[in-house]
């Protein structure tokens, strides 16, 4: 039985599918076998993050209307034997997911899978729905900003009452807290929220602080998730998380403005 | 003969009443502006009452209508109006209603319904006996219990509204919008640990974040109606 976990947020664009592969691949470095789901109908992107986007053949709706089989769908990583993505499709919209369909589909990715990692759209209409709906835990990315906080908290709402778990009175999903994006110095300024306010707002379990970083961009642009990059402070980041969500007690990193040395005080940068 | 196709009932509704010094179009529509520009949206074609019980000359009803259309409220009627006052509000199309018991802030007529909009979403409806939830009241949700109190441990977000007949207790913070008495009892009280609503109301009463700021805000509080003025008082 895989565990499921979405990638959600409410708010758009605050580093969901960056997130999803960087998770999905840092759980595959770690020997678990995963599966990565865009449920961003319409709007796919993460075969982009991963690199394979010139492999998709058939997609999660191909699978949900009998189109196609898994099989035929699941795009095998190049890079980590056991980690697998299922595309979105670009041309459907979000209505083409229903219940029993994403219900089959993972059920029968749950018998193969250690971990399914569920893409979600942005918004809290039938997409995003769908997407916490069958999770087990989900991961809340958010912004150190207010909007993005208020965004969160509605989805908290949402995976405390609308999921499955919620429905069928199981225990409820388990929640973590991803703080992306984060600036220490903007933070220093007062330019942003500090993981202090931000916990202190969401109460949920902090996972990780992801700072704001070149590396994620890069990434992007090569079609590499961040975690591969190692030597980046969103790599580690990324890594520590992961050992986090495993249950590993690991320290939080990056939460400071750096001091500068001698030769970056002299000569900027 | 077949039964008649329509029925007359009575029923009673919340309805904020204005209450002002000076009826004059120009001023009200200075005041009431900027009252509005506090809470955007919140208003939005609400019905209103306007006290003319303190009001020396006949005001131009049908201006006030019109101020009151183009601000996006519906002014259904007049309050606390002497004979010749009536008649020319009945002349401009108003109703003409019973004053609130007791003036300004006393407890209006039952039921004392909440002045707030209600979310998107249904409310959870709690009976009087399940009163107790553990954990936080999320951006969106809304709790209401009938006749009885509510007690939260945990917080209630930002955008979310908890509404009881009873008190409301609060062992977390308060960011978004909490309504004791909604039943129109003016003896219940919200009790929080951290004060910073978007709104508070008891009774029917209601006072946006921005009167709220001050002294209290962020801190333990007690909040309750005293002869119709809001009271605010520190915990411990
Ligand atoms: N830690 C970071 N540092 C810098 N840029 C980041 C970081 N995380 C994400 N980004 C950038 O933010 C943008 C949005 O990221 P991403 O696509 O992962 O968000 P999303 O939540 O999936 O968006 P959508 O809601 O549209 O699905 C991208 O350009 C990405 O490169
Ligand atoms: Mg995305």
């Amino acid at each position: 039985m895989a565990k499921i976990i979405v990638v959600t947020s409410g708010k758009g664009g605050v580093g969901k599918t960056t997130t999803s592969a960087a998770i999905g691949t840092g759980l595959a470095l770690k020997g678990h076998k995963t599966v990565i789901v865009d449920f961003d109908i319409g709007l796919r992107n993460l075969d982009l993050i991963m690199g394979c986007e010139r492999r998709v053949v058939f997609d999660f709706v191909n699978v949900i209307n009998g189109e196609a089989n898994l099989k035929q769908a699941l795009i095998k990583d190049k890079r980590l034997e056991n980690l697998f993505i299922l595309p979105a499709s670009q041309t459907r919209d979000k209505d083409a997911l229903h219940k029993e369909g994403v219900e089959r589909v993972l059920n029968e990715l749950s018998d193969e899978f250690d971990f399914i990692i569920c893409d979600s759209p942005a918004g809290i209409e039938s997409g995003a729905m769908m997407a916490l709906y069958f999770a087990d835990e989900a991961i809340v990315v958010t912004n150190p900003e207010v909007s993005s906080v208020r965004d969160s908290d509605r989805i908290l709402g949402m995976l405390s009452s609308k999921s499955r778990r919620a429905e069928q009175g199981l225990p409820g999903i388990k929640e973590h807290l991803l703080l992306t994006r984060y600036n220490p110095e903007r933070v220093q300024k007062g330019e942003m929220l500090s993981v202090d306010d931000v916990n202190d707002i969401l109460a949920i379990k902090l996972l990780g602080v992801i700072p704001e970083s070149q590396a994620v961009l890069n990434a992007s642009n090569s079609g590499q998730p961040v975690i591969l990059d190692a030597d980046s402070d969103a790599g580690q980041a990324y890594l520590d998380t992961v050992s986090r969500l495993l249950g590993e007690d690991v320290p939080f990193r990056f939460l400071n403005v750096e001091k500068k040395g001698l030769f970056k005080r002299i000569f900027g940068g | 003969m077949s039964e008649p196709s329509i029925e007359l009932k009575g029923s009673l509704f919340p309805l904020s009443v204005l209450y002002c010094q000076d009826f004059s179009v120009a001023t009200l529509r200075q005041e009431l502006a900027g009252k509005l520009a506090q809470a955007p949206g919140f208003f939005t074609q609400a019905p209103v009452v306007i006290s003319v019980e303190n009001c020396t000359q006949t005001p131009d009803f049908a201006a006030i209508k019109q101020l009151f259309s183009e601000l996006q409220l519906v002014l259904v009627g007049v309050c606390g109006a002497d004979a010749s006052l009536k008649k020319a509000a009945h002349a401009a199309g108003l109703a003409s209603l019973q004053p609130p018991k007791a003036g300004k802030t006393a407890e209006p007529a039952k039921p004392a319904a909440a002045p707030a909009p209600a979310a998107p979403v249904a409310p959870t409806v709690i009976s009087a006996d399940n009163k107790t939830i553990d954990g936080n009241i999320r951006s969106g949700q809304q709790i209401f219990v009938k006749g009885a109190d509510l007690i939260i441990r945990g917080t209630v977000g930002a955008g979310a509204e908890v509404i009881a007949d009873g008190n409301i207790h609060i062992y977390g913070a308060l960011r978004g919008k909490a309504i004791a008495g909604a039943g129109g009892d003016a003896s219940k009280k919200i009790y929080c640990y951290n004060m910073q609503p978007e709104l508070i109301s008891i009774a029917g009463n209601y006072w946006l974040s921005d009167t709220l700021q001050g002294d209290y805000w962020g801190k333990p509080v007690c909040i309750g109606l005293q002869d119709g003025q809001l009271m605010l008082a520190e915990l411990f």
